[in-house]
């Protein structure tokens, strides 16, 4: 214990306690802190007074203010949709092709459906809608189910290989390890490997040529070319979903993968189909 | 018999151990206690090997008891490193997410690996550590309790060890900061309550008159988690021998109550017993007296009172009434000044020391840590008004809030208090090297400042592009590109974090050296004193 005494660098008394060593000066406390701190509570006090805040038994005070975060959404949202309100009803009640016409509910409909195609669409096609292996990129010519823009409306609204919609769009390769020999799928997808434009075998292209008129022309077309009206891609550029060499080729041939997309008119209801339709057409669409 | 209690407690642990992972309801609760059993087994045969029959000798009742602190000053440098490594680890696994390694090294898990290493593991060791050195010095008393002070220092690491493991088998409740399961929690509980034993009874038996400062801040920094832990945690195991529970709490009361903890874990963890620190350490090291006894107990009370009720502003424009927003709100505005006490009256009580910032990197260290601990008490504030918050919430900002207070002030005050006290604990007449604490201080500083100013950056940009609306109304970046956009950001956040490490590791290469009885020959920082030049 020891007494107060002067502390000689400040020239301040302290307290007279002392620990391990150490004193406390008796300075007062600065007074800009203890006005902050007051200024601090004033305002805190008449915060509460403008907004909601003391809890009584069964609410709170409202506020003189009248604040309520949850009015305020719903107002805010309604605004934004009092804005929209006057395309959203024009989108709804046309055609998409007379959308595409009218160059004001094009640009609508194409920022609308880029916004939708953000939150639904990217998950799978990529934020550039580039795609990925599986996914189809929508920038591209390459339309496995038509790209003019009915067709993509019609894929967005029922979607692919989707069972629980009846008018959901279906084509399914067969399982030719099956039907062909596996000499002759080999030669198949050594055929197949050429029209795309992969290094093939070279000896066995003769055989393909024959095999593919038998078994895939149906679908992909006496050119490999595809068609569009089933799904059956072209085999003759090199945009390709599931195969990338030869021997992806023949495991596709052999035991063909199947993507799914959903039907998203259900779930985001005509208009927005619509919308997406307009964006994804303008990315990439036309045949 | 020496340790013949403490074998006979931890035999019939072990056997409990092994019973429960017999019986085991799920795999994780049996794989966890497995674990367990190998702890407790390797214990018991620690302590058998170390045990004698000899009469124990007499403890000088007066003499500090300082084992405790010295295996606490090594823990908290351990722990220390391994904290901020893995934290160097998930900040690269958010900018290379190939690096999550599936399932026990996802960031999922190694997330709260380690935000429970750096707060409870590295700071909470250093509480302990530090609460027991200081609460004996300016207590004139020996620590409470006999061995006591031993139980805590080894149930807190055996805590440390359970909850780490827990974590990577995937045992987690999700609480944030809470993420142990009911067992761990009662665990921490037992050794919680015996920590306020020995504080408590070391205050009691103190041959001062009066309380020191420091004490106060320790003592309801205890207190309060004490509380916090145990009301935060009340929850339903779903078997006694499963590692799942069910909290008490659901809904919009359930995230109260977790920010309730979370938000005072940060006031009562993070600040108040780091203030303790501050306030014992800082006048030690300068040799100079507190500035302003007034302004401590004011800005104490002030502070312990505000600050239990601004939790809710974690929750703004949630789920969470109104009114709780607004009480959130401006408590968390009135804490501004009650904090801005504690920095003032850690800087001031510098003055008449100031020249010592160009000689002694142990107070330059401190004047950076209360430097931080003002900077993050005013931003805190700051975040908490909603127009703020709105823009702030879920970003990266808030990140970055949190480690420039989280590496800058309990960073560098724990180390400043470790560097004080370890040369001391060990009878050492210096540390090993002054200059690898400016080596410390400069690439902790520097890395502190990468870190916050990135995130800064960061969390301002994804803020403003969550929100980003074109003309017709509509939002203009999907999320992922939100994402995208942050990779650059998140290297270098690693890069600065990797510094920070960088700094730890010197601390633990000179801190052990000075354990060891090293010193490093050099020239003294500021160049020798021309008065001691020798003649010529």
């Amino acid at each position: 214990m020891s007494e107060k005494h002067i502390d000689e660098i400040s020239g301040v008394s302290t307290t007279g306690h002392e620990w391990d060593g150490i004193r406390e000066l008796d300075n007062p406390m600065p007074r800009w802190w203890v006005w902050t701190f007051y200024a601090t509570i004033v305002w805190a006090i008449g915060y509460t007074i403008a907004y909601p805040a003391w809890p009584l038994i069964s609410s709170a005070t409202p506020g003189l203010l009248g604040f309520s975060s949850r009015v305020e959404i719903q107002k805010e949202l309604a605004a934004a949709n009092d804005a929209k309100a006057q395309y959203v009803a024009s989108i709804g009640t046309k055609t998409i092709e007379e959308i595409q016409a009218d160059d004001t509910l094009r640009t609508f409909a194409t920022a609308a459906g880029a916004a939708a195609f953000k939150v639904n669409c990217v998950q799978c096609h990529g934020s550039g809608a580039e795609g990925s292996k599986g996914f189809p990129n929508l920038n591209d010519d390459d339309w496995l189910w038509g790209g003019k823009i009915t067709d993509i409306q019609q894929t967005i609204a029922h979607g692919i290989r989707f069972d629980a919609d009846p008018d959901t769009r279906i084509s399914e390769m067969p399982a030719f390890k099956d039907i062909l020999q596996p000499e002759q799928i080999s030669a198949v997808s050594s055929y197949a490997a050429s029209l795309m434009g992969f290094p093939a075998d070279q000896a066995k292209l003769d055989d393909g040529k024959k095999l593919f008129a038998e078994n895939c022309a149906s679908c992909h077309g006496e050119d490999g070319k595809g068609m569009t009206d089933v799904g059956a891609p072209n085999l003759t550029d090199a945009i390709s979903l599931l195969v990338h060499s030869e021997a992806d080729i023949e495991s596709q041939v052999r035991s063909p993968k199947h993507g799914v997309m959903p039907a998203w008119q259900g779930r985001l209801g005509e208009t927005t189909v619509k919308e997406l339709a307009t964006y994804v057409y303008s990315l990439g669409g036309g045949r | 018999m020496r340790y013949g209690t403490e074998i006979a407690l931890l035999v019939l642990f072990t056997f409990l151990a092994l019973l429960g992972a017999a019986f085991a309801a799920d795999e994780p609760f049996r794989q966890h206690m497995t674990i367990l059993f190998f702890v407790l087994a390797v214990s018991t045969v620690v302590l058998l090997r170390n045990t004698n029959f000899a009469p124990a000798a007499p403890v000088d009742p007066d003499a500090y008891m300082d084992g405790p602190v010295r295996y606490g000053a090594i823990a908290t440098v351990f722990w220390g490193v391994v904290g901020f490594l893995i934290g160097v680890v998930v900040a690269l696994q958010l900018a290379y997410p190939d690096l999550n390694i599936e399932p026990w090294f996802n960031f999922g898990r190694m997330r709260p690996l380690h935000t429970s290493a750096v707060i409870f593991a590295f700071g909470g060791n250093a509480l302990i550590a530090t609460s027991m050195y200081v609460v004996q010095r300016t207590s004139r008393a020996r620590l409470f309790g006999g061995n006591l002070p031993w139980f805590v220092f080894w149930g807190y690491q055996l805590f440390i060890v359970m909850a780490a493991t827990g974590y990577l088998l995937g045992i987690s409740q999700s609480r944030e900061y809470a993420e142990p399961e009911w067992y761990v929690d009662i665990w921490l509980t037992i050794v919680w309550v015996a920590y306020l034993v020995v504080f408590l009874g070391t205050i009691i038996k103190r041959k001062e008159p009066h309380i020191y400062v420091a004490n106060w801040f320790y003592l309801s920094f205890i207190v309060t988690i004490a509380m916090l832990h145990v009301v935060n945690n009340l929850a339903m195991p779903v078997s006694i021998v499963g590692s799942h529970s069910y909290s008490l709490f659901s809904g919009v009361q359930d995230a109260l109550t977790q920010w309730w903890y979370g938000h005072n874990a940060v006031g009562f963890f993070l600040t108040a017993g780091f203030l303790g620190m501050m306030y014992y350490f800082v006048p030690k090291q300068a040799n100079r007296p507190v500035y302003s006894y007034r302004l401590s107990i004011i800005h104490f009370w002030a502070l312990i009172f505000l600050y239990i009720w601004a939790g809710p502003h974690h929750l703004h424009y949630t789920a969470l009434p109104d009114w709780a927003q607004t009480l959130g709100m401006v408590f968390s505005i009135m804490l501004w000044m009650p904090s801005w006490g504690g920095m003032i009256n850690g800087l001031m009580t510098l003055s008449g020391a100031w020249d010592k910032i160009r000689t002694d990197p142990i107070i330059r260290m401190m004047v950076t840590a209360i430097a931080f601990y003002g900077m993050a008490t005013f931003e805190g504030p700051m975040m908490s008004v909603k127009a703020v918050n709105s823009l702030s919430h879920y970003t990266d900002w808030t990140i970055g809030h949190v480690h420039s207070g989280a590496l800058g002030w309990n960073g560098l005050i724990t180390f400043a208090a470790m560097y004080y006290m370890v040369p001391k604990l060990w009878g050492r007449e210096r540390l090993y090297s002054l200059r690898m604490v400016t080596w410390h201080f400069w690439l902790a500083t520097l890395g502190i400042v990468v870190y916050a100013a990135v995130m800064w950056v960061a969390g301002i940009q994804q803020g403003l592009m969550w929100r980003e609306y074109d003309d017709h109304g509509f939002l203009v970046y999907s999320f992922a590109e939100t994402v995208a956009a942050m990779h650059p950001y998140y290297v270098m956040r690693a890069l600065g974090g990797a510094m920070f490490l960088a700094g730890a590791l010197v601390m633990a290469y000179n801190i052990t050296m000075t354990i060891l009885g090293y010193q490093r020959e050099e020239e003294p920082i500021g160049g020798r004193s021309t008065a001691l030049q020798p003649a010529e």
